[in-house]
């Protein structure tokens, strides 16, 4: 007999209502006569089912697990402040918001840990942005940050001092350090939340995510785990203002030699980025596409970007046509952005570039076919030919700002 | 020397379409592909057999319903040279913590591997967990967000590490897990003879027994996350198509847009 998952049609509620077939996001779910059967090598139990059905005829069952160790001796909520160059990254101060929010809900302290060599003083910087406290470590073998030691101290860290929650950013350090932490300390961890929230009663924390590039959002809990981890892209929180006359602790920390010791080596950081601004961290991006017809009117582009201030992005056909170098590809093969105002400037929204973009505050797109699909997303929209309106929306910002 | 690629097949997102009227996904008739940033993988997996020559071997794994074959057979197609299926009903719900561990215990079994290549995330979770989280697994280094791969030998390799800045240059030793991007190379298409050999070849499948998986880490049960509620974002708030000469539009879009600006 085969093995039972643990999902379950309850035959005698099932009304063949077929609402569980719609939300299934794994076309998991059939109708045979009136009744829902569930493809068992499809499903993957995530539940989109039980949720959607109003006859509770759908259910899973989930193993009660034996309490693990006292969950009430984790307390606080943690920020995993990025550095580099000695400098703490923008997103640090973003999850603060965030976690001052949380720590609120929960009555507990919001804290900070930075590692870095010579940092005192940003971690000065993070407790003006709302931490109560700030673990500090410092070692030359901190400078950069490197696989090894990160992962190490990081972890030494959560397991002396316990906390709650633990937020890090969707960075390319944040992504390649927090992952290794979280499965060291068999915790659960759940990447780009766009939503984060403490549940009033069970006092645990709500992870909302998009799936499937943004067309389906899902809440993840990890109840019976601590701390509860989550990390979460640029720009998704708000910066709160810096408060110099805040106070706050600095606790600092020292390890053994071995702690810091790295199998990899950086042998050298190489920058590249043409424009001044970073693509996950602008606040305005300003985007080309097949439109510009060849490389030297992506000068168009740059123009106006430069006037705003504004990184400058790329759609996949712009970039595989070697107008411009692939870190500026914006989409679901290149960076996913959520900026305050994003001009698409000839793109015509292939699915996989809106994925990339469509969380953004405020969409501009100018296009000359009035059917293209990134008029689909678009706060304002503009057919017409982009060399005429763009020059002229420049000449018009340029004004504005001065 | 023993080159493995960890690959997921996940549903095509192109052709993900929302029903207008209900609001939610169809996914009626969406095909399954290997996951875009895994081809990169399977791409440089291959490259690195065909520098080492003789004696190397590319082995493609994936973990998955019965149907992921299809995406090893891929896999072989493009010049891998087998192929392990992990599937197993009691890995059915397992979180990326699971998903990794059962992978780092099927790579285990398979044994003295040299380098392991994964996508930088898969298409549809979007995660970007899985691959750190197999090298802690097995306790052996990784350089996520590879661009390229500048010298390699049996002992030891120097890549490059794209950041948000740049990139970085890093010396790693053997084994290493590598996370790629789309950057380090254009994947080739199948060969004739690569699918007649896709075709022809056996791809074993592993359960959770084969693997020697502790059954409270697998699944839904030994998965530290859970998800609680699934549902359909609100669909974006209907645009504003402004109209007429360029310049009237451009000066009407730039005092819409000046707070923005400012700010």
């Amino acid at each position: 007999m085969a093995e039972k998952l643990p999902i379950e049609v309850i035959l005698d509620k099932c009304t063949g209502c077929t609402l569980c077939v719609k939300v299934c996001p794994f076309g998991a779910i059939e109708m045979k006569e009136k009744k829902a059967v569930i493809d068992l090598t499809k499903c993957t139990l995530c539940g989109a089912c039980v949720e959607a059905c109003k006859f509770d005829a759908i259910i899973i069952e989930k193993k009660e697990e034996a309490p693990k160790a006292d969950l009430s001796s984790y307390k606080d909520v943690w920020v995993f402040a990025e550095q580099k160059k000695g400098k703490v990254q923008s997103i640090a101060f973003e999850l603060l918001g965030k976690g001052r929010e949380l720590a609120d809900k929960l009555g507990s302290d919001l804290c900070a840990v930075l590692l870095g060599d010579n940092v005192e003083e940003e971690a000065k910087e993070l407790i003006a942005r709302g931490a109560d406290k700030v673990y500090l470590v410092e070692s030359a073998k901190l400078k950069a940050y490197e696989d090894d030691p990160y992962t190490k101290v990081l972890t030494e860290l959560i397991s002396k001092y316990k906390p709650e929650v633990v937020l890090c950013g969707a960075s390319v350090i944040g992504r390649s350090l927090i992952s290794r932490v979280a499965v060291t300390l068999r915790v659960g961890l759940t990447a780009d939340c766009t939503g984060l929230d403490i549940d009033d009663k069970e006092k645990i924390l709500l992870q909302t995510r998009p799936a499937f590039g943004g067309n389906i959002m899902a809440t993840i809990i990890s109840p019976d785990y601590r701390p509860q981890m989550a990390t979460v892209r640029h720009k998704v929180m708000k910066e709160p203002e810096a408060d110099s006359k805040r106070k706050g602790e600095i606790i600092k920390e020292e390890y053994p030699e071995d702690v810091y010791t790295s199998r990899t080596h950086l042998i050298d950081i190489v920058e590249e980025i043409e424009e001044t601004v970073n693509l996950a961290e602008a606040d305005i991006i300003v985007s080309g596409g097949r439109g510009l017809g060849a490389k030297e009117n992506f000068s168009v582009i740059k123009d106006l970007a430069l006037t705003l201030n504004a990184a400058v992005g790329a759609s996949r056909s712009a970039v595989d046509a070697d107008w411009i170098p692939y870190s500026h590809q914006v989409g679901q093969t290149g960076k996913t952005v959520c900026p305050k105002l994003y001009i698409a400037c000839g793109i015509s929204g292939q699915i996989q570039h809106l994925i990339g973009m469509k969380s953004s505050d405020c969409i501009v797109a100018i296009n000359k076919d009035p059917e293209a699909p990134i008029f689909s997303v678009a706060t304002y929209g503009i057919v017409g030919d982009l060399f005429k309106v763009v020059p002229v929306l420049n000449e018009q910002f340029k004004q504005i700002l001065n | 020397m023993k080159i493995l690629v960890l690959i997921k097949q996940v549903p095509d997102t192109t052709d993900v379409k929302i029903d207008p009227e209900t609001n939610t996904l169809k996914r009626e008739g969406v095909e399954s592909i290997i996951n875009p940033f895994d081809m990169y993988a399977i791409e440089e997996a291959i490259r690195l057999k065909e520098r080492f020559g003789e004696g190397a071997e590319v082995v493609a794994v994936s973990m998955g319903p019965p149907q992921a074959e299809a995406a090893l057979r891929e896999a072989i197609s493009m010049g891998c040279d087998s192929a392990i299926l992990l599937s197993d009903r009691k890995f059915a719900g397992s979180d990326t913590w699971a998903t990794s561990y059962v992978l780092a215990q099927a790579i285990r079994k398979l044994g003295d591997y040299k380098v392991i290549f994964c996508g930088k995330q898969a298409s549809d979770g979007d995660t970007a967990q899985v691959g750190p989280g197999v090298s802690m697994h097995l306790d052996i280094p990784q350089v996520t967000y590879v661009k390229r791969i500048e010298k390699i030998d049996e002992k030891e390799a120097t890549v490059e590490r794209m950041t948000e800045e740049g990139y970085d240059i890093v010396e790693t030793p053997l084994p290493v897990l590598f996370t790629v991007v789309k950057e380090i190379n254009e994947p080739r298409l199948p060969s004739l003879k690569g699918k007649m050999k896709a075709k022809k070849a056996e791809i074993q499948v592993w359960g959770a027994d084969e693997v020697s998986c502790d059954e409270d880490k697998i699944g839904l049960d030994g998965s530290p996350t859970r998800v609680v509620k699934i549902f359909t974002p609100p669909p974006r708030e209907g645009g504003q198509i402004l109209e007429g000469e360029p310049d009237e539009i451009a000066k009407e879009l730039a005092s819409l847009l000046k707070d923005v600006v400012i700010a």
